[in-house]
C-alpha cells in the first residue's frame, strides 16, 4: 500500500506573492525605530517599522513591547499607524522602571527587541453622527486614531483632551485637523479651559443635545469621572481599559476586569467596554497589586542611573 | 535464550536517583535525575518482550516499546532511538511528562499482579532522548524538496510535531508563535524542575535543523488572518495548534482581590518571564507566604511546587474530590507530597475575603462528600451542610481548567463547536479547505503526547491534501533474509532515498 498518487491537492498552486508584500519577510525580533519625538520630559513618541502591523492595525488596538531579554511585557496603545511608511506610532509616558528605561535607551536609528500585536478587539467605529472623543494623560495619543476614524466615517467629532499645563500639550494640530470642535482642558488654565476633561465633556453635552456616543481613554480615575459625567445624559460611553497584563493573548487572566458583573479579559475581550457597566474600583484596586515591587524597581533603577550617569539622568531632571 | 518470565526478571525497578525533598523544594534543578547506563540496562532486563505487547496498544502513538528495549539490550542505543523516534518526535519531553501510569505502564503485565512495578518505560524513553541530545543524534532522512509552503500557528507540541513531519516531507514550513519564545506549554507552563528549558531548546533546535523557520512575536488572527495566510501570503496549507489556554475562574465573591491569580499567570511569570529572579528580570511575581491552590491536576501541582520554590512558607491544595480522582501524574502527586504540600481533599472554596487594602486574607471553604453515583457511574461531590470554615491564605491560585483561546474564532470563519473549540473531521480538517487543526484547541486540555500525535496526524492529512507521497511511513522489511530484496535493499523501499546522514 502506498500513498503515492493520492490526489487532492485542490488549488495547491498559487501565484507567489510579490516582493512588496508586507508579509513576505515578517520580522520577529529587532524592530527599527524610525523616529523619536519628545513632547515633554515624561512623554515621548516612537515610530517603529513593522509593515505588516501597520497594515493590520485598527483604532483601539494595542501592542506589547519588550525592551530586552530581561524586560517585562509592556502594553502600549497604537497611537497612530502609517500604511505607506509601514510604521506604527506609540506614545509613552515614563511612569515607572520599564517606561523610564525606554525613555533612556530607545532612540532614532535604534531597534526595539520585541513588539507583538496588534492586540485586542478594534474599537467599533459605530454609525454615530456626533461623538465626543476624550483623552487625558496616557490616553491623549490613543484617542487620536479613533477621532480620525469617526471623522472618516462622516461623524461630527468633538475632541476633548486634558493636560496639566500648556507645556505638556502635543498633537493639538493633528486633533484640530480631524475634529469639528476641539476643547483643551488644563489644570491651571494656561491654555484652553481651566478644569478637568469632565468639565469639557459637560460643556459639549450641554451645547449639543444630540451626541450619540462618548469615547474616553485615560487613567482609570479619569475614565470613572467621565462615565459618571455622561451617565445622567444617558449617552453611550465607551472606555479603553488598561489593567496589568502579561501575555496579552488571553492565556493568563491577569488582565481580568469586571464588566456588567462578569469577568472579562481586557486583552482579548476588550480593551474597549461600555463604561457605564465597568467596575472601576475593581480595576483601580488591581492596578495597585505590584505597587511595592514597582517602587523598588524604580528606586533601584534610578540609583543605577545615577551611578552610571545614563543620559536621561545626566540632564539632572530630578 | 530461555523466555523471560515474571519470576526470572529483576523484581525491583532499577534505581533512578532523585533530589532529596528538603533540598529540591528550594531549587529549580530537575527533581528526577534519570538512569545511568547500568541501571537503564537493568531496567531493560525487566521487559518480558511480550509476543502481543499490551504497552504498544496502551501508547497513544504506538511506540514499539519491546522493539526499542531489545535494541537497548544489544547496546544498539542509536538504533533504539531511531525506532523510538519513528513514533514520537519528542522522546526527552514525553519520557518526562507523559502520564505513563495511564498509558503504556498501566497495561504492562509486569505490573498487573500488583506486587511488582511495571517496566519503567517512561524513564527508559527519557534516557534515550537525553542520550540523543548529548550525542547529537539526529534522524534526518533525505529530504526531497516540494514546492509547497505550510504555515503553522502555535509552537506547542502539536505545532512542532506537525512542522517536523512536513519539513521532512520537503515542505517549506514556518511556525508563527504569539509569545516571544517558542514551545507553548512546555515553555511557559511546565516548570524547569520537571522539564528543563535545555531539553525544550534541544527539541526546538532539532526542528529548526530540519529547515523549519520559527517566527515569535507573531499573533495570528490579529497581525494577519488564517484566510490571509491561504490567500495573499501564499501558504498552501495551514495547521492550527494554539492550545486551550484561557484560564477559568469560579466567579466567587472576592475574586478581584489582589493575591488571586490563575496558575497560568503564576507559571508564566515564573517560567517565561523569570519573575523568580526579580529585580534582575523586570516582571514582578507578588507571591505571598501562605498559598492556597485550587485544583489538583498537573497545572495545580506545578503551581504549588513552584510556589514552594519561590519562598512560600506553606502551600495548600484545595480539591473538591478525593485523592483517587486527582488527575495529576502519580509521580508529581507523590513528589508534591514529599516536598511538604498539604492536601485538603473533599474541600471546596466558596468565598475569598480581603483585608482593608484589598489583599487576600482568608479563603472560606466547605467540606464535601461523595454523593451517589450519577448516570456515568461517577460519584460527584456534594456539600456537607453547615461545614463552612475559614482558611488563612494570602495568595489564592486557580488551577481549575481552561477554555479555548478566542482569538482565531474572533478573526476567522473557522467553525467552532459548542464549547468554542475548533471543529474538525477525522482527518483533522477544519471547515476551511486547506486548514487543519489539532492539540488542545480541538480536544480541550489534554496531554503533550496526544497533542503531538494530533500534529503528526494532521501532517499526514496535509501531505495527502497537497498530494505528497507519505514519506513519514516506516518501511520495515517484511522478513529477514534476502528474499524480496535487491542487493540486500528491501523492495518495499521502492527508492533509495532513505539514508541516514548521522
Ligand atoms: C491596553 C493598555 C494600553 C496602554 N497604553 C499606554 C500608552 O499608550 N502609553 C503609555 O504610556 N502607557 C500605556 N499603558 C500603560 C503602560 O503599560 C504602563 O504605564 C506600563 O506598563 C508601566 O510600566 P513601568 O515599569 O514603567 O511602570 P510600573 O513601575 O510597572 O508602574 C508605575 C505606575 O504605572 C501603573 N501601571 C503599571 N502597569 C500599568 C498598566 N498596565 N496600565 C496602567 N497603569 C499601569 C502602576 O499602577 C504604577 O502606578 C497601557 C496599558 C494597557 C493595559
Ligand atoms: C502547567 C501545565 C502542566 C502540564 N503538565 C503536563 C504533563 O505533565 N504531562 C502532559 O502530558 N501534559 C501536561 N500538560 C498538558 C499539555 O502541556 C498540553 O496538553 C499540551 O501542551 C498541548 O499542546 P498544544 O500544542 O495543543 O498547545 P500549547 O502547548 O498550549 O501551545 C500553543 C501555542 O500556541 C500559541 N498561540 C496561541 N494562540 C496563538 C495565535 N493566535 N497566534 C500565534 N500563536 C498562538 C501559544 O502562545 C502557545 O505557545 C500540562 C499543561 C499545563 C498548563
Ligand atoms: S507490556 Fe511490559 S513487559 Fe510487555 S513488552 Fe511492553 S514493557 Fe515489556
Ligand atoms: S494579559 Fe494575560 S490574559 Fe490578558
Amino acid at each position: 500500500m502506498t500513498d503515492y498518487n493520492d490526489a487532492g491537492a485542490a488549488g495547491a498552486i498559487h501565484t507567489r506573492p510579490s516582493k512588496t508584500n508586507p508579509y513576505e519577510d515578517i520580522r520577529s525580533r529587532g524592530f527599527p525605530i524610525l523616529t523619536r519625538t519628545d513632547f515633554s520630559d515624561v512623554t515621548f513618541l516612537l515610530e517603529v517599522e513593522h509593515p505588516a502591523m501597520a497594515r493590520a492595525a485598527k483604532p483601539g488596538q494595542f501592542v506589547i513591547i519588550i525592551l530586552d531579554e530581561h524586560g517585562e511585557r509592556v502594553p502600549l496603545t497604537i497611537a497612530d499607524f502609517d500604511r505607506d511608511r509601514g510604521t506604527v506610532t506609540l506614545v509613552v509616558q515614563a511612569v515607572g522602571k520599564s517606561t523610564r528605561q525606554m525613555q533612556a535607551t530607545l532612540h532614532e536609528g535604534g531597534t526595539l527587541y520585541g513588539i507583538v500585536g496588534p492586540m485586542g478587539v478594534p474599537s467599533h467605529v459605530s454609525g454615530a453622527k456626533k461623538v465626543i472623543c476624550v483623552g487625558g494623560g496616557l490616553g491623549v495619543a490613543p484617542i487620536y486614531p479613533q477621532a480620525r476614524a469617526f471623522k472618516e466615517a462622516g461623524a461630527y467629532v468633538i475632541g476633548v483632551v486634558g493636560f496639566r499645563n500648556k507645556d505638556l500639550v502635543f498633537w493639538d494640530d493633528k486633533f484640530r485637523a480631524v475634529c469639528d470642535e476641539f476643547i483643551i482642558c488644563t489644570d491651571d488654565g494656561s491654555v484652553g479651559i481651566k478644569g478637568l476633561v469632565t468639565l469639557g465633556i459637560t460643556q459639549a453635552l450641554q451645547a449639543h443635545v444630540d451626541v450619540d456616543e462618548v469615547v474616553v481613554i485615560g487613567p482609570p480615575i479619569m475614565m470613572k469621572g467621565c462615565v459618571e459625567t455622561t451617565r445622567p445624559y444617558k449617552v453611550k460611553t465607551m472606555v479603553s481599559l488598561n489593567p496589568i497584563m502579561v501575555d496579552g493573548t488571553g492565556m493568563c487572566g491577569g488582565c481580568r476586569v469586571k464588566v456588567d458583573d462578569r469577568i472579562r479579559f481586557a486583552c482579548v475581550d476588550g480593551p474597549d467596554f461600555d463604561g457605564h457597566k465597568v467596575d472601576f474600583d475593581d480595576l483601580m484596586l488591581r492596578l495597585k497589586r505590584y505597587k511595592a515591587q514597582e517602587r523598588d524597581a524604580l528606586e533601584r533603577y534610578d540609583e543605577n542611573c545615577r551611578r552610571t550617569q545614563l543620559p536621561h539622568e545626566a540632564g539632572g531632571a530630578h | 535464550m530461555a523466555r523471560k518470565t515474571i519470576r526470572s526478571i529483576p523484581q525491583q525497578r532499577a534505581l533512578m536517583p532523585v533530589q532529596e525533598p528538603e533540598i529540591r523544594a528550594k531549587n529549580f534543578d530537575e527533581v528526577a535525575l534519570g538512569f545511568d547506563v547500568p541501571n537503564a540496562l537493568l531496567e531493560c532486563e525487566r521487559c518480558l518482550v511480550c509476543p502481543q505487547p499490551a504497552c504498544i496498544e496502551g501508547c497513544p502513538v504506538n511506540i514499539d516499546i519491546p522493539g526499542f528495549i531489545t535494541r537497548m539490550i544489544k547496546h544498539d542505543y542509536q538504533g533504539a532511538y531511531d525506532l523510538l523516534t519513528d513514533s514520537t518526535l519528542l522522546p526527552a519531553v514525553c519520557g518526562r511528562v507523559c502520564p505513563q501510569e495511564d498509558q503504556c505502564e498501566g497495561v504492562c503485565p509486569v505490573g498487573a499482579g500488583g506486587t511488582l512495578e511495571p517496566v519503567a518505560i517512561g524513564r527508559l524513553e527519557r534516557w534515550l532522548g537525553d542520550r540523543a541530545i548529548a550525542e547529537g543524534w539526529r534522524k534526518v532522512s533525505h529530504i526531497e524538496r516540494q514546492p509547497f509552503r505550510v504555515g503553522i500557528v502555535g509552537s506547542g507540541p502539536a505545532g512542532m510535531a506537525c512542522a517536523a513531519d512536513l519539513a521532512k516531507a520537503g515542505c517549506k514550513v514556518t511556525i508563527f508563535e504569539a509569545l516571544h519564545e517558542p514551545g507553548g506549554v512546555l515553555r511557559y507552563g511546565i516548570p524547569e524542575f520537571r522539564l528543563p528549558n535545555s531539553v525544550v531548546d534541544a527539541e526546538i533546535g532539532a526542528i529548526e535543523a530540519l529547515g523549519v523557520e520559527i517566527k515569535c512575536n507573531t499573533l495570528v488572527g490579529r497581525l494577519f488572518t488564517i484566510e490571509q495566510m491561504l490567500g495573499e501570503m501564499g501558504y498552501d496549507a495551514v495547521f492550527i495548534g494554539t492550545g486551550a489556554g484561557s484560564p477559568r475562574f469560579m466567579d466567587l465573591p472576592g475574586e478581584g482581590l489582589n493575591g488571586v491569580l490563575s496558575a497560568n499567570e503564576l507559571l508564566t511569570r515564573c517560567n517565561l518571564m523569570r519573575a523568580g529572579q526579580f529585580p534582575a528580570y523586570d516582571t514582578p511575581l507578588g507571591l505571598g507566604k501562605r498559598v492556597a491552590v485550587i485544583g489538583a491536576g498537573n497545572t495545580a501541582m506545578d503551581a504549588m511546587r513552584v510556589s514552594l520554590r519561590l519562598g512560600a512558607e506553606e502551600v495548600h491544595c484545595i480539591y473538591r474530590r478525593t485523592e483517587t480522582e486527582c488527575p495529576a501524574r502519580k509521580e508529581e502527586l507523590h513528589h508534591a507530597e514529599e516536598e511538604g504540600i498539604e492536601f485538603h481533599w473533599l474541600t471546596n472554596p466558596v468565598e475569598i475575603l480581603g483585608d482593608a487594602n484589598g489583599n487576600v486574607r482568608t479563603l472560606r471553604c466547605v467540606r464535601m462528600e461523595l454523593g451517589d453515583p450519577d448516570a456515568s457511574g461517577r460519584r460527584s461531590p456534594v456539600v456537607v451542610p453547615g461545614s463552612e470554615f475559614d482558611f488563612e491564605a494570602d495568595t489564592v491560585v486557580y488551577a481549575i481548567g481552561t477554555s479555548p483561546n478566542p482569538i482565531l474564532g474572533q478573526t476567522s470563519k473557522l467553525k467552532l463547536d459548542k464549547r468554542g473549540y475548533i471543529q474538525c473531521d477525522d482527518s483533522l480538517a477544519t471547515s476551511l479547505a486547506g486548514v487543519y487543526a489539532g492539540g488542545d484547541i480541538v480536544t480541550g486540555a489534554a496531554t503533550v503526547i496526544l497533542a503531538m500525535g494530533a500534529g503528526r496526524k494532521a501532517a499526514a492529512s496535509i501531505k495527502r491534501y497537497l498530494g505528497i507521497r507519505d514519506s513519514g511511513r516506516v518501511y520495515a522489511p517484511e522478513h529477514a533474509g534476502l528474499d524480496g530484496s535487491i542487493f540486500g535493499i528491501d523492495l518495499a523501499e521502492r527508492n533509495f532515498t532513505h539514508v541516514r546522514l548521522i
